[in-house]
């Protein structure tokens, strides 16, 4: 349960622009974070890639450094999304850990 | 055709085998490799750019991720930010490009020691990127935009005080 | 340290004085409440439940916090209390059937006073109670062991959400009750440390005051309210007793154990001080 790894979808849509957010459970380590009870350096573990598909067709994708915020949140736009249609969003980190989740535009 | 290739782990530098989906692009990666056939922006999808992202100056920065350094300033960027942030690990920036056709945008922090934050390319989406990042110290954040060939910018400066009576 | 001293006894931050040693706590509650009232005409009452965010001068926090809150981490370790509330224990039951009302709508009465065993409850008391009623470990070693307190957390924090939006509703009216009460404002009152102050000196006096230019100080009133809560310092979802235990170290004064009766006392006074208010836990804060 400490290594619960979660990727969470928010959309909404309002006159035709759908507000996509993406929230994930992720250390985000860069690397340079001293580890407190061991004294060493934690090495770095990020999310690099994140992308985006609406109806199987992939609309964005990004790649992502250890700036970006632990557990970070990721948001884009589209636009004439029709609700119900669906999103899925992947991701990979540095470690080779993926995943995959799925919702439907609201 | 090859269907696995070794790459690189970007961070590491040891070797790790992956599989890749696409043989023929496979190929011609091994193959045409840095000679610039491919702009670097537009890289077989599993690439991650890490010239870019461990360029330590903002200029070099841009230039490894789109191949180009020339920004035009452009007030059709909008940059939301704080202009104090309350929280220097957890700053939210929203970067909207009221631009025909955008291809691409970057967030880089100046001052962090390596600038490049994220950058995301559009095949569908709108010119509208938001992140949440960590900031070093006290600095201008610049988005960068690409739009029909070319690279437009705007920049905010954001302030952080560090020290807090953190327990 | 010395700056921040100075910095106080500018302000006159002695002014606020510390309530007749056996007023009711219903007296007590009106002076309370309205000192607040007084310092921030503009702020409404209900707006005291998201914290420093409301007061003046906070207009850059409360943008952020406000554009966080569209997806803020805590939904994370939201996520992992509902699951840790809804598994069933080895016999079948589930967190639920310990509590009144399934646990729906019923935090709002959180800290109580117990006559059976004449001790203040907490929530995470009652939490760890359902487990050793049901033949499953507790959760120990709250001071020290930092994954098992944020487990802790997060299913205190779904149990209090079920709660969301209800009226924190205290009883103090047995003899015990107002004992513990009694112990739980003498704490608060008094100075300690080696920066010497009170609860009272940072969160009535200096509440809303930015130390440092981004070190904001909260009013004592809705303090509870958004507990157990996810600071942005820490990234992770924390019960009530580690944010006093880490508040008694940023003054040089001895912290007590998580869970200790005069935390337990303290969590009392405090959300009785917050009555009225509406729940808002789990918040975001600073």
């Amino acid at each position: 349960m400490a290594t619960d790894k979660q990727t969470k979808i928010r959309t909404k849509t309002q006159d035709g622009v759908t507000d996509v957010l993406v929230l994930v459970s992720h250390p985000m380590e860069t690397g340079l974070r001293v580890d407190p009870k061991t004294k060493e350096k934690v090495p770095p573990h990020f999310i690099q890639k994140m992308s985006f598909f609406l109806d199987g067709k992939e609309v964005a994708s990004s790649d992502l450094g250890t700036a970006v915020a632990k557990d970070p949140l990721i948001g884009i736009k589209l636009k004439g999304a029709k609700p119900g249609a669906k999103l899925k969003v992947t991701w990979s980190d540095n470690k080779g850990e993926s995943a995959s989740e799925e919702t439907t535009i609201s | 055709m090859l269907d696995e290739i070794f790459l690189e782990d970007p961070v590491t530098q040891a070797p790790r085998r992956t599989f890749l989906r696409n043989t023929l692009a496979t190929a011609v990666l091994v193959a045409v490799g840095g000679t610039g056939l491919l702009s670097p922006h537009r890289a077989l999808a599993a690439d991650w750019p890490k010239d870019a992202f461990t360029a330590k100056k903002l200029e070099d920065a841009v230039q490894a991720l789109f191949g180009s350094g020339t920004l035009s300033p452009s007030a059709s960027i909008k940059l939301k930010a704080p202009a104090q942030a309350e929280n220097s690990a957890q700053v939210q920036i929203q970067v909207s490009a009221e631009l025909p056709n955008v291809d691409a945008i970057a967030i880089f922090v100046e001052k962090n020691p390596s600038p490049l934050v994220a950058h995301a390319s559009f095949s569908g989406a709108e010119g509208y990127f938001s992140a949440r990042m960590k900031m070093a110290q006290t600095s201008d954040v610049v988005a960068v935009v690409k739009s029909g060939g070319k690279l437009y910018s705007a920049r905010q400066n954001i302030k952080v005080t560090v020290g807090g009576c953190g327990g | 340290m010395k700056k921040i001293f100075l910095f106080m006894v500018v302000l006159g931050v002695f002014a606020a004085t510390s309530p007749a040693a056996m007023a009711d706590p219903t007296t007590d509650l009106k002076n309370f409440q309205s000192y607040f009232k007084k310092k921030f005409p503009t702020v409404p009452f209900d707006e005291y439940a998201n914290g420093f965010y409301v007061l003046p001068g906070m207009g850059t926090y409360r943008e952020q916090w406000m554009l966080y809150n569209e997806f803020p981490p805590l939904e994370l370790g939201l996520a992992i209390g509902k699951k840790i509330w809804e598994t069933p224990f080895k016999n079948d039951k589930t967190f639920a059937s310990c509590f009144k009302n399934g646990g729906k709508n019923i935090a709002q009465g959180y800290p109580y006073w117990d006559e059976a065993t004449q001790k203040v409850r907490t929530a995470e008391m009652d939490l760890n109670d359902c487990l050793k009623k049901n033949g499953e470990p507790e959760f120990t070693d709250l001071d020290k062991d930092q994954n098992t307190r944020v487990r802790l957390a997060e299913l205190t924090a779904y149990f209090y959400s079920l709660s969301l939006g209800q009226r924190i509703k205290i009883d103090v009216s047995s003899l015990g009750a107002i004992k513990a009460y009694e112990e739980g404002k003498k704490y608060w009152w008094q100075r300690r440390g080696q920066l010497n102050f009170a609860c009272a000196n940072c969160h009535m006096d200096l509440a809303g005051k930015n130390f440092g230019g981004n070190q904001p100080l909260s009013a004592a009133l809705g303090h509870t309210t958004a507990w157990p809560a996810q600071r942005l310092e820490w990234g992770r979802i924390e019960t009530i007793h580690f944010r006093y235990m880490t508040c008694n170290s940023q003054i040089r004064a001895k912290s007590q154990k998580h869970g200790s009766e005069i935390y337990n006392n303290l969590q009392f006074y405090e959300t009785y001080m917050s009555s009225g208010l509406p729940l808002t836990a789990p918040a975001m804060r600073n």
